[in-house]
């Protein structure tokens, strides 16, 4: 008999954690399935739980039959809109999985349907600020020779973002922390993987000390300030554009707008 | 590197180079395969930008603010009064290494003042790139502006290792150069182009033959021209502009609203404003060329020497010619599509899709995406209602400006709103 009272899956947060849950509502043929991460559960006295251990092999699954349904730019928005982290959002996606598997041609760009233009909406915001963090990250060079960079983007970019910074910075360790979520990627020369830090109890992300940074560090980011303020032209001034190209919650890691 | 030595020098530096406006760092496809430092595929980033809203992807300096010459228009002018830096070979790598590495910038861009000689300038110009490239291994994007003057094999040397050289021209016509730049002549400007224009194509056709030619300038040449400056019509400007298309393949032509720096009489006033809607205007006007299939003197002609302000150039086209107009959007070629005021050319390309598929209504152009405020009076479609009467361009202008006031008015720096 399937179950028909709403079933919450609760899992890790993860891409494939998410993928595993989509595999066991098919696997357990479950009505009223709700996907939800563990951090953001609550216990409800109305529906029953299940905790979803991820599954490589089942996520996997899942992934390649997705793949054959939607066309490759389906298949990113997808994983794009699954970092948005929005609430709810596992369910947006089941809902589009679900329509996809059901149909018999790619359903990426019906635009009338609900589920596919929210989709593709909250994908289109993530990749808008990938392309951000791409321009405004700004590395610091510590003094263990590792370019640095904090970050509070609104959405988990960085797994989007790995792939360019490695083919850019091929000869420097650098590592991009998320201070948001707490975790970041590091560059070894070598690979990229991901690491969370226990940062120093007097570690300032904004401003940049000595006591960590190497001594040239401070020197650089006035000279790029510096830099930054020669090349404006007052004349042409046009603050109303400027703050739509780098939006204020931004400035903060911007080193040449620490003044 | 002394810091403080440095600072100086680039305060000076990158002040005198922020009026050259080409900014693009597109175009090139210089990968990173060696471990290197550095990546210019494809699209460039813009890394931050200024309070006028410029966009900020290159480290933009000259090597000195020394000059031989007098131009009027410029800052570095022999007999302006200002404080003079030169920097080092050296000193540029390293700037330019330290700030690619913290991720500012895209790469450098590269001017100079002239001093002692066009070709003792060059050199070292070219001296910077080939050193960020074979010693720091770096392959972000490099932009060398060429010395009118400088000789054939420097220039050969430079399209080694530069993405993109340009020469500005900066003054669009040959009678206002002669009197805001005396000691110029025009052929300086013209023989580095022709160079690079014949090494690219050679590269071009040896590229296909031995596949280790090395890459030659792969993001092309550009020009930059001020405007406003020398008294010129707009349809000199883009005649000129047209020329050097058609002629040098350049791959831009960047147009400067001439800011007012000095007390010659020669020159508008300080004070005098920058005119950045007619710098729009231009810009507008080089798109049309470029992407929408527009002849040059269809747009500006000795009937029609300037480009109107209250209007774009499309538009201003389209009111000339109405004769050209209603455009039945289910049967017109994408030529004509393209030259109906308010479609852009993805719409263009959208109704041309769409309508395999169904005779189109105002309401499948809406849901599209097109913005009917202008075009509804140039077209027709499978509906009985057409907003056209018979109306002459004077009262189609109000009627359309009435409409659209507000996004006249947000008419701002050539980066916004080019696309009509
Ligand atoms: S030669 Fe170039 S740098 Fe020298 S004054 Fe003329 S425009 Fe300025």
């Amino acid at each position: 008999m399937p179950i028909t009272e709403e079933t919450y899956l609760i899992y890790d947060g993860s891409f494939e954690g998410f993928l595993t849950c989509v595999f066991e509502v098919y696997n357990l043929k479950l009505a009223q399935p709700k996907i939800i991460r563990k951090s953001a559960f609550q216990e409800s006295f109305f529906a029953s739980n299940l905790e979803i251990r991820t599954d490589p092999d089942k996520a996997e699954r899942v992934w390649n039959t997705i793949k054959k349904k939607t066309t490759l730019r389906g298949k990113s928005r997808l994983y794009y809109a699954f970092l948005s982290g929005k609430v709810e959002v596992e369910n947006l996606l089941l809902n589009y999985i679900q329509y996809a598997l059901k149909s018999t041609s790619p359903i990426d760009s019906n635009f009338s349907n609900p589920t596919v233009l929210t989709v593709s909406q909250i994908a289109k915001s993530v990749g808008r600020e990938k392309h951000r963090m791409e321009a405004f990250v700004r590395f610091r060079l510590t003094q263990d020779n590792i370019y640095f960079a904090t970050i509070e983007p609104d959405f988990d970019v960085l797994p989007l973002i790995t792939k360019h910074f490695k083919s850019r910075y091929a000869d420097q360790k650098w590592i991009i922390y998320d201070l948001s979520r707490n975790y970041g990627i590091y560059y070894n020369l070598q690979t990229v993987e991901t690491i969370t830090l226990e940062l120093p109890s007097n570690f300032d992300p904004v401003h940049t000390s000595d006591e960590f940074f190497s001594p040239d560090e401070m020197e650089f980011q006035k000279l790029w300030q510096d830099y930054f303020k020669s090349t404006n032209i007052p004349s042409r001034k046009n603050l109303k554009l400027h703050i739509q190209h780098i939006p204020k919650r931004y400035w903060k890691y911007l080193s040449e707008k620490q003044v | 590197m002394s810091f403080e030595r440095t600072q100086e020098k680039l305060k000076i530096l990158a002040d005198a180079a922020k009026y050259d406006v080409s900014c693009s760092s597109s175009g090139s496809k210089r990968s990173n395969k060696t471990k290197g430092l550095g990546d210019a595929t494809g699209m460039g980033i813009c890394h931050s930008y200024t309070e006028d809203g410029r966009c900020v992807s290159l480290l933009k300096i000259l090597l000195t603010n020394y000059c031989i010459f007098d131009c009027a228009y410029c800052v570095t002018r022999k007999s302006n009064d200002i404080k003079r830096a030169a920097f080092q070979v050296q000193e540029v790598v390293d700037l330019t290494i330290n700030f690619y590495r913290r991720n500012y910038i895209e790469g450098l861009f590269l001017s100079s003042g002239i001093f002692k000689s066009a070709d003792y300038t060059m050199e070292r110009l070219v001296a910077v790139a080939k050193k960020l490239r074979l010693e720091e291994n770096f392959n972000g994007y490099i932009h060398l502006k060429s010395i009118p003057g400088a000789s054939d094999e420097l220039m050969k040397e430079a399209g080694l290792y530069a993405d993109r050289l340009s020469v500005n021209i900066e003054i669009p016509t040959k009678e206002g150069l002669k009197l805001l730049a005396p000691e110029k002549n025009r052929e300086d400007f013209l023989k580095p182009m022709i160079k690079v224009k014949n090494e690219i194509i050679q590269y071009k056709s040896e590229k296909n033959i031995i596949k280790s030619t090395p890459k030659f300038a792969p993001a092309g040449q550009s020009t930059q021209m001020i405007i406003g400056a020398s008294g010129e019509t707009d349809q000199q400007i883009m005649w000129t502009s047209n020329y050097f298309y058609k002629k040098f393949n350049l791959k831009r032509v960047y147009y400067s609203g001439y800011i007012p720096i000095s007390y010659d009489s020669r020159l508008p006033q300080i004070g005098t404003e920058v005119p950045m809607l007619r710098e729009n205007r231009l810009y507008q006007t080089d798109w049309l060329m470029r992407f929408y299939g527009f002849d040059v003197n269809e747009i500006l002609n000795n009937d029609h020497q300037n480009l109107d302000l209250d209007v774009d150039p499309k538009l201003g086209w389209a009111l000339r010619n109405l004769d050209q107009f209603p455009v039945d959007i289910n049967k017109a070629d994408k030529r004509m599509l393209a030259r109906v005021p308010g479609l852009g050319m993805k719409s263009v390309y959208k109704i041309i899709e769409a309508r395999r598929f169904r005779r189109l209504n105002w309401e499948h152009i809406q849901r599209m995406g097109v913005a009917l405020n202008r075009a509804k009076y140039f077209l027709i479609c499978e509906s009985r209602d057409f907003e056209r009467r018979d109306l002459t361009g004077i009262q189609l202008k109000s009627l359309i400006l009435q409409n659209t006031q507000s996004k006249y008015r947000n008419s701002l720096g050539p980066q916004l709103n080019l696309f009509t």
